[in-house]
């Protein structure tokens, strides 16, 4: 990154970022299949309670960035520090193990199964006693209990009873139950790889309005999209990715989407495009 | 419904409105699989102790129950695995290798009948593992795999027993155990019968209840979400074909007392008649779903068939006709209920 561009803006996190410890940061990520290169040399820096949106053409480097952040990818060279602390994801479980939590656009979630079933999937409770540990026999009211109370925390009235199958619901809901699984388990990240991108327009927004939810909750979000005017719409800052490096950070307030697209696309630079309220 | 209305109660006014009767059923199927062959089987009893009152005797009855016993075990094993979308037709192969083997060693070398019974199961497990580990680790079809393996463990257990059957009377005691019998009031239930009982209370719990049984559901409903949401999906498969396996070996050991011999040439059609049971008993051949409650009311069906209709005089082909019905019928109504929406 060459300059940290933020403004004040009107959102009320990220209020002076630059001061402040960034929660994850990345310093010169690199990462090469062969001869192709995927990252060469990407620094990254998420910030308490913000919204960090990734953007970047078809072979930017978005997903291979986002792989190596939360351990699907193990980069080549460079660093990853989470709270300050240098960190090693071999695997997604590491990564998740350390509270960074991943949203797909896959909607990945098992459709047979019902909420309760798939927010404490691969991590379900047992309960006590030797039922739990002799029986193995899974706490089945405490968890629908937590994923009611979790789904409630994000405002999701409309996905009222846990013991429904996802099947049943739409897609939009089906993404909202994934952010809420995020949302219970990741305690320090939440990373959204496309949570739009198999959603309409209604059920998109659902999505985006969720994001607020987490950012008032204070937890650090990063969102990629090939929306603009989504991203536009939740991102407190938006780091560019181009040919594998970061082309700059800009904010919604900095500059305008066509700008972006402009230093995305190559059409422009962020020196040749300072942006009206960068300081 | 108008644009001026918030999305959140629109969607609760659409959940709230009337549904039909038709899609209640289809709601009701959908929350409990075991519903319509419960309800086949309640049918079934009704229609033929009608046709012919002996059927609901106590010694009929008991006769069916040890009839369903062998592929009702072996449906266990497959109601595992085609709950994480796959199939085994080597399940009647790996039994009767299993049984073989054991029976071989007990008879010559005069292996203890204890260990031939544990061995049935470590060679069914293994059989079992091979599947697991061809499916895992070589990324091969089940179907390919089984259908491999079926005349791979179907010739060894051929070529090891010289196609000879083992008398249960030259086997040790242990062994055909299964096929004794106690009186429960007028009914008469052999050991193999509860056997089989254990078998789907302990699976049964082991699915409903554990954590492993939620993770062979979700593997089987979408793997690729059950790897995102950390679930080791390799291993939950390789388990599930190992305990089908091991199933399949306690199995050989109900099938000897069953039949009163270790012999090479029984079952040999237990692939379909188990996958028969398992989709008339309402499990989804592409996974994720059932319940494998609804199996044990298929094996029973089927028991029901071909009791009812040779008690009632009729040709046993009808027995035929009838079970492919059913088993069309039963895929039909899977189809239509895996379209549920609230």
């Amino acid at each position: 990154m060459t300059a940290t561009t933020h403004s004040p803006g009107s959102r009320p996190p990220a209020a002076e970022p630059a001061q402040r410890t960034p929660v994850l940061s990345a310093r010169g990520l690199v990462k090469t299949f062969g001869k192709v290169v995927g990252l060469d040399g990407v620094d990254l820096d998420l910030y308490p309670g913000e919204v960090l949106a990734v953007i970047g053409d078809n072979g930017a480097g978005k997903s291979t960035l986002i792989k190596c952040l939360t351990g699907a990818l193990g980069p080549d060279a460079g660093e990853l520090f989470l709270e300050g602390r240098p960190v090693h994801f071999k695997r997604p479980q590491d990564a998740r193990d350390a509270g960074i939590e991943t949203v797909y656009q896959t909607l990945a979630v098992a459709p047979a199964l019902d909420i309760a079933s798939n927010l404490f999937l691969g991590r379900e409770k047992r309960r006590r006693g030797p039922l739990g540990s002799v029986f193995r026999m899974l706490d089945q009211k405490g968890m629908r209990r937590e994923a009611a109370q979790a789904l409630a925390d994000l405002g999701i009235g409309t996905l009222q009873n846990v013991a429904q199958a996802v099947e049943t619901l739409s897609g939009g809901q089906r993404q909202a139950v994934s952010v809420a699984r995020a949302a219970a388990f990741g305690s320090k990240v939440i990373v959204l790889d496309e949570p739009t991108a198999a959603l309409g327009v209604k059920e998109s927004n659902q999505v985006l309005r969720l994001i607020e939810e987490l950012r008032s909750r204070r937890l650090p979000v990063i969102l990629i999209s090939h929306n603009m005017p989504q991203v536009f719409e939740v991102a407190d800052r938006i780091h560019i990715q181009r040919l594998g490096r970061c082309a700059g950070v800009v904010s919604p307030s900095s500059h305008t989407m066509a700008e972006a697209v402009a230093i995305m696309t190559g059409a422009t630079t962020l020196e040749r495009t300072p942006g009206h309220a960068t300081s | 419904m108008t644009t001026t209305t918030p999305p959140t109660s629109a969607a609760q006014q659409f959940a709230l409105r009337r549904h039909s009767p038709l899609q209640r059923v289809q709601h009701l199927l959908h929350a409990h699989p075991a519903i319509s062959p419960f309800l086949v089987l309640v049918i079934a009893f009704v229609v033929f102790s009608t046709l012919n009152p002996r059927f609901a005797s106590p010694n009929s009855l008991s006769l069916v129950l040890q009839q369903v016993a062998v592929i009702g075990a072996l449906a266990v094993g497959q109601t595992l695995i085609i709950l994480t979308a796959g199939i085994d037709l080597s399940v009647g192969a790996i039994a009767i290798l299993a049984m073989m083997l054991s029976a071989k060693l007990a008879e010559g070398q005069g292996l203890p009948g204890v260990l031939a019974v544990l061995l049935a199961i470590a060679v069914g497990a293994a059989a079992g593992a091979l599947n697991g580990g061809l499916v895992t680790r070589l990324k091969l079809p089940p179907f390919i795999v089984t259908l491999g393996t079926l005349s791979v463990f179907t010739s060894i257990g051929l070529l090891y027993s010289g196609g000879q059957s083992v008398q249960a009377t030259d086997l040790p005691p242990v062994l055909s155990w299964t096929g004794e019998s106690f009186p429960v009031g007028e009914f008469r239930i052999t050991f193999g019968v509860v056997a089989v009982v254990l078998l789907y209370l302990l699976v049964g719990y082991a699915l409903a209840k554990t954590a492993w049984g939620r993770h062979v559901y979700a593997v089987g409903d979408d793997k690729e979400a059950a790897r995102l949401a950390g679930i080791r999906v390799d291993r939950v498969l390789l388990s599930v074909y190992l305990v089908a396996g091991a199933i399949y070996g306690i199995t050989a050991w109900i099938l000897i007392g069953r039949a009163g011999a270790a012999s090479p040439n029984a079952i040999t059609d237990a692939n379909l008649e188990s996958i028969t049971a398992v989709v008339i008993g309402g499990t989804s051949l592409f996974g994720g779903r059932g319940v494998l409650l609804g199996t044990l009311l298929g094996a029973l069906i089927v028991g029901f068939f071909r009791s009812g209709l040779s008690l009632a005089g009729v040709d046993d082909q009808y027995r035929v006709l009838a079970v492919g019905l059913l088993v069309i019928l039963a895929v039909a109504v899977d189809q239509w209920i895996r379209k549920v929406r609230a």
